[in-house]
């Protein structure tokens, strides 16, 4: 097993792509740490597959350079990159068990039977399928695919691994569960996690850094409580969780809907503003008030459900109320 | 009729009158020739005992057999080579290369013989193009022999080829090409350890098709062996026509069938035949 102390960080600068005039990815610039779980979130068309084809080797640079650990790889071709990859969909080779999947990065290096015997062990110990090292893919439910896959790709023990929406085909209570697991195996293994999704539930839970994408371009870079807590535009104020948005005179501001606060009755000294009730929608662990404002706004409201619970209905009169660190500044629209 | 209803599904009363017409068709005339083969000219197994007494027979199976084989070999390799290149080529390319080959699938088979014939005789164009620019003295004898007969079946054969592995090359996802190129694979390694494998029903598929329709082969022999060149398909329809010794003919018609039959029998050992002709790789 390769040494991974000192290695797994990954540098990107002015990393381009463009597919005839159409810029897939814009001048990305962007320094990985090594052993970080560093999420790339956006929807579908912001560039952040594009990208992990790059950092992966399947596609080339248009312009702009990467480097591991401060040597260039832009010219590495895929196959000798050593990173690991964990595909959408998974790609298992269908005509193989269970056990030669899992060591065919091994048995390619030409490493010797027996080593490849106790290291795909240890993997599938790892995974927890022990018990299903003569299986064919086709014989696991996805969730268990997902392990194979993910056992392949740190068989070879690589400084990187790479991940493209693996919980995509999962449902949503198995994609919990797995996402537990990938952290504890993140935290075990201590390999530099890359991870793509457009799932902002994932991205929250899950990583050390997200990378908010949109257009080919880095929106914002910031720990899951940075970004969420302090959203630099509104795309990364919607995109990630939900926001309301409030204009004073140039200013914008992003205000979470539970951080607001309501007040049955108008007119209070302290309400920044007031409205009326237009729908109640029951979520069980909390309710979302949708209050007309009479400044025209929409504002959504989160709050909990044993609060004003029958004073609150369709139609009442209420103040809304928060303090001043709710409301962030938005740098622009 | 509800007793009916409950024990066949509704579907069986559709193809009903299509399974009666096939049985009247096909099994029909198969049982007739089976039984023809051990009844004419006299009831017993007389007409196969023959194999063992005449070196003609044995020569002829030998020669189809043969011919057959190297058929199917070069058919099915340069129909791989081309299905491959198919694959991997822009889809435009891939469209003209995919009309090219049905046209040639769909051209008569006397017209393609025939065309050999004008391209490969003693005064065709390229004995007589190499001879006008010094290349060579004498004609070279591409026709009336093996070599034609080899020239024009493989000829005929590779659209058929080419089709079955099509079919399975288009099922692999390159995602697992990727993922294998990404856990270090070289290019080598990838085809020969999962997109060989993943292409190997194709393969089969290929094969049986070629080499079955290759057994049966009639016209190209005929016209490109010149008379000299005699498979099995040909020496029936003498027996059929000339000498009238029509057990002989349905001797080896039911032979041939039988070959078939244990080919695909033997294939089924090793492999689900559904997979072979739905040509997706699993």
């Amino acid at each position: 097993m390769a040494d991974l102390a000192n290695t797994g960080s990954l540098q990107l600068r002015d990393v381009t792509k463009m597919f005839g005039t159409f810029r897939a990815v814009d001048s990305v610039n962007l320094d990985i740490q090594k052993g970080e779980f560093l999420t790339l979130l956006g929807p579908s068309g912001s560039g952040k597959t594009t990208l992990l084809m790059m950092i992966a080797g399947f596609l080339d640079i248009t312009h702009g350079d990467i480097a591991l650990d401060g040597a260039s790889i832009a010219d590495v071709p895929a196959e000798k990159r050593n990173f690991g990859m964990v595909f959408q969909g998974y790609a298992l080779f269908p005509h193989m068990s269970v056990r030669d999947n899992v060591g065919y990065a091994l048995s390619v290096r030409k490493k010797p039977a027996p080593e490849i015997k106790t290291r795909v062990d240890e993997m599938l110990e790892l995974v927890q399928l022990q018990d299903f090292a003569d299986r064919k893919p086709t014989q696991l439910s996805g969730g268990q695919q997902q392990r194979v896959a993910l056992a392949r790709a740190l068989c070879f023990a690589p400084p990187v691994l790479l991940l493209d929406e693996p919980l995509g085909a999962l449902d949503k209570k198995l994609r919990v569960e797995v996402q537990e697991q990938l952290k504890d195996i993140h935290r075990r293994i201590g390999t530099t996690f890359i991870y793509v999704t457009h799932d902002q539930e994932e991205a929250l839970s899950m990583s050390d850094r997200i990378v908010i994408m949109r257009d080919g371009s880095i929106e914002q870079v910031g720990t899951p409580k940075e970004l969420y807590e302090r959203p630099a535009t509104r795309f990364a104020a919607s995109f990630l969780g939900k926001s309301n948005f409030i204009t004073q005179g140039v200013k914008t501001f992003a205000l979470r809907p539970e951080k607001i606060d309501l007040r049955v009755g108008q007119g209070g000294d302290d309400a920044r503003t007031s409205g009326t009730i237009r729908s109640i929608t029951y979520f069980g662990s909390m309710q979302r008030i949708i209050v007309d404002t009479a400044q025209g706004d929409e504002i959504e409201v989160d709050i909990d459900v044993w609060r004003n619970q029958e004073a609150l209905s369709v139609g009442a009169a209420v103040d809304l109320l928060w303090q001043d660190a709710a409301a962030v500044e938005l740098k622009e629209t | 009729m509800n007793a009916l209803r409950k024990h066949i599904h509704p579907g069986w009363l559709i193809i009903a009158p299509l399974l009666v017409m096939v049985m009247a068709l096909y099994l029909g005339p198969i049982l007739n020739i089976l039984w023809l083969s051990v009844t004419d000219p006299e009831p017993g197994f007389g007409n196969y005992a023959k194999l063992g007494e005449s070196d003609a027979l044995i020569r002829i199976l030998w020669t189809t057999v043969r011919i057959c084989i190297i058929t199917t070999v070069f058919s099915v390799t340069l129909g791989y080579s081309i299905a491959y290149a198919m694959m991997h080529c822009h889809q435009r390319q891939k469209n003209y290369m995919l009309t090219l080959l049905l046209v040639s699938f769909w051209i008569s088979i006397l017209v393609r013989t025939f065309s050999w014939l004008m391209l490969l005789g003693r005064r065709g164009l390229v004995n007589v193009a190499l001879e006008d620019i010094g290349l060579i003295a004498e004609p070279i004898a591409f026709m009336r022999n093996e070599l034609g007969v080899l020239i024009g079946m493989i000829h005929y054969m590779i659209p058929y080829a080419v089709l079955p592995l099509l079919v399975s090359m288009q099922a692999i996802d390159q995602r697992v090409m990727d993922a294998s190129r990404n856990l270090g694979a070289s290019g080598s390694q990838t085809f020969l350890r999962i997109y060989l494998p993943l292409t190997t029903p194709g393969l089969v598929a290929s094969t049986l098709l070629v080499f079955i329709l290759s057994l049966g082969f009639y016209v190209t022999p005929a016209v490109l062996g010149g008379g000299k060149v005699l498979m099995v398909a040909e020496y029936i329809s003498v027996q059929l026509l000339v000498t009238l010794q029509w057990g002989t003919a349905a001797m080896l018609a039911a032979l041939m069938l039988f070959g078939v039959l244990a080919m695909l029998w033997i294939m089924s050992r090793f492999m689900k035949l559904s997979t072979v002709f739905g040509g997706a790789a699993r």
